[in-house]
């Protein structure tokens, strides 16, 4: 066993990589091509960054493939995405013409590969128009939709349904992000890479480190949110829950760490009203934090009894994932992905309000056994759910359906 | 689909077991119900193997709850529509007790409907969260290991992928006489020698824990070593 597959073996068991390379030796022969549009930065090329190699480690022929487009087709890209998740855009032409002008300039140069791939997986709006331009396909070809299109803002979903409804599937994230499309829609949550720096384990050392960096001090309660400061993820809310909750627990530290992203107006806006709302109390800790400070994030939400992601509105939520693989108990908003990995008095609390999030605080800090016991059985339910290993058998898996045919149980030779 | 997972050695040997995996991959199948009735009309025509889905499949795919209930019709009726009633007569539903699943199709509709006619606010209520039909295809593969005897079972058992715990202790109750579980089955293939290891692999309870959890349960009931 390589190094790689024996890192996750470490942390997934062996029996799941043994499970996987059963899977992958169905793959003898035939090459699997992931295509997308950016080699660094984001969840997806995060996700490709592992799943590809790690595919590769199990035997198998995948390559992974970038498009590449002008500063227009980006445009157009990202309006889609905000349309997708039900912002009102307007699509320029002059995007759509640089969007399909893009699409089909790169099916020039990955012609070779893509026409002969038994499997192509196209990750989101951005290089989906290229399946028009392979008639001549051998293979199958997928489209993964990472983004939470339940409510798409109708107008971009009907230009892009036109490009996605000729391939052979799609995947989507969750059931309720699925749209009406005729051919079979597969379901496939996001999971965390254990091995990223973001999830890694961390030596104490570092852990303290980061706490002395930041003036935390270790003796005393420490919640923290991670998460951009943007209003969804309702920050001040987070405040005012402190504010009540340290009114019982009046050692208690308070970290909001993240960063605004650079296509959110708001976020100066947002980080002016944490800001005032913090005020002068020196045990809220308002982070600005580069969008490469995986190890800082990890060692942040490791030296925290309690992690908080009181969202008001949430996609699937993969901070919430990651709090959990760290073994702590999450007290998160009622709403979207959350709602589907915090269990109430098993992973940790769903909340309404800040009034509901001062309340859960006060209930679990006062329980060290009980933060205790909810963080193992947090971790757990990552472990057997949420890591790469996961997503990576259900493409596997998913892979063989579509070359197969559309039987509900296959059974291979 | 037949069982398979018997192969025979020659005449009058038990026949060997051939270790089968499995893996599940969930597909939308668009509907949503948003009250009891909308999902008794989506239950009337939905593929089969969605039923199957809400009743196995949660065991082997990512799952977001506690597996409080032993099918997501129960889970959903108890905290989304909030009547307790109906969710415990539809938790007590035991997918083994039917001929198929389409059987239990009727059943879970004759409950509903029932509850229906019971209980006039449950017409029209409306559940604080959609129910989304899925159904799943399952890829089975021959994984080319095989087992002698039932001591080598005992060995191999807590190496097995929750792939393989699944198939051959869950799904094999579809397919196999009886509603056996394979194992069972196979050890029934020795005669009574292996009467009490089969009684403690029949006390294996197969809905409410992590296949990682039956796996363990399934190891320790085969170390208890003597058959």
């Amino acid at each position: 066993m390589s190094r790689l597959l024996e890192a996750y073996a470490r942390v997934a068991g062996e029996d799941v990589i043994d499970h996987l390379s059963q899977l992958a030796a169905q793959y003898r022969g035939m090459k699997v091509v992931h295509v997308n549009s950016t080699r660094v930065g984001g969840g997806v090329a995060e996700i490709l960054d592992k799943l590809v190699p790690l595919s590769r480690e199990l035997g198998l022929d995948a390559r992974w493939e970038v498009i590449t487009g002008d500063p227009v087709f980006y445009q157009c890209t990202k309006a889609m995405h905000n349309g997708l998740q039900g912002n009102p855009v307007n699509l320029e032409p002059r995007w759509l013409e640089a969007y399909e002008e893009t699409n089909r300039h790169n099916a020039e140069q990955l012609r070779p590969i893509l026409e002969e791939a038994d499997v192509v997986f196209i990750h989101d709006p951005q290089p989906a128009a290229l399946l028009g331009h392979f008639p001549k396909r051998r293979g199958k070809w997928v489209w993964r939709c990472h983004i939470d299109a339940s409510r798409p803002y109708r107008p971009v979903w009907r230009y892009l349904r036109r490009h996605v409804s000729s391939f052979d599937a799609s995947v989507f994230s969750l059931a309720g992000f699925a749209q009406a499309l005729p051919h079979p829609e597969y379901l496939i949550p996001p999971s965390i890479d254990p091995l990223s720096d973001k999830n890694v384990d961390l030596p104490e050392e570092e852990i303290a480190a980061v706490r002395e960096r930041f003036h935390l001090d270790p003796e005393r309660p420490l919640v923290t949110q991670v998460s951009r400061f943007d209003r969804f993820k309702d920050p001040v809310g987070v405040i005012r829950a402190y504010r009540l909750a340290k009114r019982f627990v009046p050692g208690l530290q308070l970290v909001l760490a993240g960063g605004t992203a650079d296509d959110d107006p708001e976020g100066e806006t947002v980080i002016s009203e944490v800001r005032a709302a913090a005020g002068d109390d020196a045990d809220v800790h308002v982070l600005l934090l580069p969008p490469d400070a995986h190890r800082v994030i990890n060692a942040l939400q490791r030296a925290s009894d309690l992690v908080i992601q009181k969202s008001t509105r949430e996609g699937f939520g993969l901070t919430v994932t990651e709090a959990m693989w760290k073994g702590r108990p999450v007290i998160g908003g009622d709403t979207g992905g959350i709602r589907l990995q915090v269990v109430d008095f098993h992973t940790g609390f769903l909340v309404s309000t800040p009034e509901g999030a001062a309340l859960r605080m006060r209930y679990l800090l006062n329980q060290p056994r009980l933060i205790r016991e909810m963080g193992a059985k947090a971790r757990t339910f990552v472990r057997e759910n949420f890591l790469l290993t996961r997503q990576l058998r259900e493409y596997l898996t998913l892979g063989i359906g579509v070359l197969t045919g559309k039987g509900e149980w296959i059974e291979l030779g | 689909m037949q069982d398979r997972t018997a192969t025979s050695t020659g005449a009058g040997d038990p026949p060997d077991f051939s270790v089968k995996d499995c893996a599940l991959i969930a597909i939308s199948t668009g509907r949503r119900a948003r009250t009891l009735g909308e999902l008794c009309e989506h239950l009337q025509t939905v593929s089969i193997d969605s039923i199957y889905y809400h009743f196995w499949g949660g065991l082997i795919q990512a799952r977001f709850d506690e597996r409080e209930y032993n099918n997501d019709f129960a889970a959903w009726v108890r905290h989304a529509l909030h009547d307790a009633p109906l969710a415990e007569r539809l938790a007590v539903l035991d997918p083994t007790d039917f001929a198929d699943l389409e059987d239990l199709r009727r059943e879970l509709l004759e409950l509903m409907e029932q509850r229906l006619d019971e209980s006039e606010s449950l017409q029209w209520m409306r559940a604080t969260r959609t129910f989304e039909l899925i159904r799943s295809q399952i890829v089975i593969f021959d994984t080319r290991h095989r087992i002698r005897s039932p001591e080598q079972l005992a060995e191999i058992v807590p190496q097995l992928s929750t792939g393989s715990i699944f198939y051959h202790f869950v799904d094999a109750r579809r397919r196999v006489p009886d509603h056996l579980d394979d194992f069972r089955e196979w050890l029934s293939s020795f005669g009574e020698r292996y009467a009490g290891l089969r009684d403690r692999l029949a006390a294996v309870e197969p809905y409410f824990s992590s296949m990682t959890e039956i796996r363990a349960r399934l190891t320790r009931a085969l170390e208890q070593g003597s058959p």
